[in-house]
């Protein structure tokens, strides 16, 4: 027998039962919405953070001096990391919290004292005014680059530029504004202003340096780089555990581990859904062969091989647990725009989930489906024919 | 064409051994028009059921058209089912969500024939047993006659060696189990093999020729003087 004849005549037992095969492609509807959805938003949700960490800086090395041990990092010291081979620009940064206020608005945020450097290392430079420069840093002068949620609050309507604030009771001349970052990890990216280091020094009366941005020169020569600043660091400290250093790689390594771990775990609790689904078509199935054991018994005496009756089961088991794949996937698609417009996350629908869970769907409907449909094709025609 | 030859059915009920056939042998010629009669329990469904390779002998031998079925796999059963044995039940045994032409059509189906062939030759079929106007209807938009003529013409489609008739008219009014019978009565006149199995004597005498069974034995062969 033809497979689309089968196809048909599947389809018109499943239309002789339109409740009943709906509720059991519920099962699959939901299993299969479940997987798509939970796993598109958090594809989508790595795919975002993936992305604001790409935009930290190409080939970008963080250095975080810990502080243990009693030697310190200078600014002088950490400059000189500038000159080894493979670096490109080197931005030392110091920050602390501060309190900031301008007429009666006053804040708390991140006060970041850093380099022009800043701006190539860490690509983010200012979207209007201008960003630090040497002379800010040599003449120690007291200019502030707001962050965008800073500025927002502190000047919520006049333009801030050239405008007076005061952090922590020093005033300050508004020279520029960052661009925006968004939310990233470790807080706001712009919820932080930023001053030249010397004047962050004496501001928070930190000698140190707390944390070094390197930009290595290529992609290749990150490694490298991190080896020999490493080997650097580690004769000035006398110690390997003053400071930590990382790149964007291992960042993204780590990310990808947990991502991944949370993907798997949130499709393996779907696809426990789609199990359940399964097990509702078989339950349905073999209440199927048992109601429609003399049917068998007729389509046997006329001829039809066991491959025949075991094709026509799998099949109409299949189409059940197939387009319920398919609603279920629209369904997922559909909410995934929902919750893209009502909510920051974007989920992200790579073809391969779709497919994974298509093609895991019609896998559920054969294999649950192979149990009744054996036992109908194994059914003895006569006592088949005997059946009510 | 029908050759049996010492054929024994043996069944185990709950453990019992109990002997549906016992040492049946029968033959039946081509364009024949025989019926096997006896009452309930005499075993003459277990023949059919043999006659019609939904079952298989315990032991002795069935021939059918010079090849001994009695040991075929399966598969093979079912194929000569389809291509050699056309079944009338006594409940019709349509299936009752398709309609009268997809039901004649099953046959073929399973024979793997075209759909556009198979529609061509289910209408010729319908048309033979006067139904050609009822093609679309479902069985349970038709009477109990018209239900049972589908089920020839389903009999008929796959053009069979051999009609098999178990009790045809058994759930039908005496009107309509006479126009069945007719029927079966012109399709044998068209040469076809008909293997009547019945209860009822009246019927049975129709019949070229009547085995009688008893107990799983035949007991007695009467053959009708024309």
């Amino acid at each position: 027998m033809k497979i689309l004849q089968a196809i048909k005549v599947s389809f018109g037992a499943i239309r002789s039962h339109k409740l009943r095969s709906f509720l059991t492609m519920l099962g699959v509807i939901i299993g299969v919405f479940s997987v798509v959805t939970l796993v598109s938003i958090a594809q989508g949700a790595t795919g975002a953070v993936t992305e604001q960490i790409e935009e930290m800086g190409p080939n970008l090395i963080i250095v975080n001096i810990t502080g243990r041990g009693h030697r310190t990092l200078s600014l002088e010291e950490a400059n000189r990391l500038a000159g080894r081979e493979g670096v490109r620009a080197v931005a030392p940064v110091v920050s602390g919290r501060v309190t900031v206020k301008q007429g009666n608005v006053t804040l708390d945020t991140t006060l970041e004292g850093t380099s022009p450097e800043y701006r190539t290392v860490r690509n983010q430079s200012a979207q209007s005014g201008r960003f630090l420069t040497e002379a800010d840093l040599q003449f120690r002068q007291n200019v502030v680059l707001l962050g965008g949620s800073v500025a927002e609050e502190l000047f919520p309507l006049g333009d801030p530029l050239g405008r007076e604030i005061r952090i922590d009771g020093t005033p300050f001349t508004v020279i520029g504004l960052l661009e925006e970052q968004g939310a990233g990890l470790g807080g706001s990216g712009d919820d932080k202003i930023i001053v030249p280091v010397t004047t962050a020094q004496r501001l928070l009366r930190i000698s140190g340096i707390s944390t070094i941005y390197l930009q290595a020169s290529a992609p290749e020569m990150v490694d490298r780089v991190i080896a020999g600043v490493e080997a650097a660091l580690t004769l000035h400290f006398r110690d390997d555990q003053a400071f930590t250093l990382f790149d964007q790689a291992q960042i993204l390594d780590t990310l990808e581990q947990i991502t991944g771990t949370l993907t798997l775990m949130l499709g393996g609790i779907a696809g426990i859904s789609l199990l359940v689904g399964g097990i509702g078509i078989m339950n349905i199935m073999l209440v199927s062969v048992t109601e429609r054991t003399r049917e068998i018994g007729i389509c046997k005496a006329l001829g039809a091989k066991k491959r025949d009756i075991l094709l026509q089961f799998l099949i109409e088991s299949s189409v059940l647990s197939g387009f319920g794949g398919l609603f279920g996937l629209a369904l997922g698609y559909g909410a995934g725009i929902a919750i893209s417009n009502f909510t920051d996350l974007t989920p992200a629908f790579s073809p391969l989930v779709v497919a994974v869970a298509l093609v895991f769907s019609l896998c559920v409907g054969m294999f649950f489906g192979l149990w009744p449909a054996n036992k109908a094709a194994k059914l003895n025609p006569i006592e088949a024919l005997r059946a009510q | 064409m029908i050759a049996i030859s010492g054929v024994n059915k043996i069944y185990y009920l709950h453990g019992v051994q109990v002997a549906a056939l016992r040492e049946v042998s029968l033959s039946v010629a081509e364009g024949e028009f025989i019926a096997v009669a006896g009452p309930s329990g005499s075993g003459k469904s277990t023949l059919m059921n043999i006659i019609g390779c939904l079952d298989i002998p315990s032991s002795g031998v069935y021939c059918l058209n010079g090849e001994d079925v009695g040991r075929l796999p399966d598969n093979r059963l079912a194929e000569i089912r389809n291509r050699h044995i056309g079944f009338v039940f006594q409940s019709f045994n349509l299936l009752p969500r398709i309609s009268a032409r997809e039901n004649v059509e099953l046959p073929l189906l399973y024979r793997g024939i075209s759909s556009k062939e198979r529609t061509r030759l289910a209408l010729k079929a319908l048309e033979r047993v006067g139904l050609a106007d009822r093609v679309r209807h479902r069985p349970t938009q038709l009477s109990g006659g018209q239900q049972q003529r589908v089920a020839i013409a389903r009999a008929l489609v796959g053009e069979p060696s051999v009609i098999l008739a178990d009790e045809p008219t058994g759930n039908l009014d005496s009107g309509s189990g006479n126009e069945i019978i007719a029927l079966l009565h012109q399709l044998h006149r068209q040469g076809k093999t008909v293997v009547l199995i019945t209860h009822d004597p009246d019927l049975a005498s129709q019949a070229q020729r009547t085995v009688k069974m008893y107990d799983g034995m035949i007991i007695r062969e009467e053959v009708r003087v024309p």
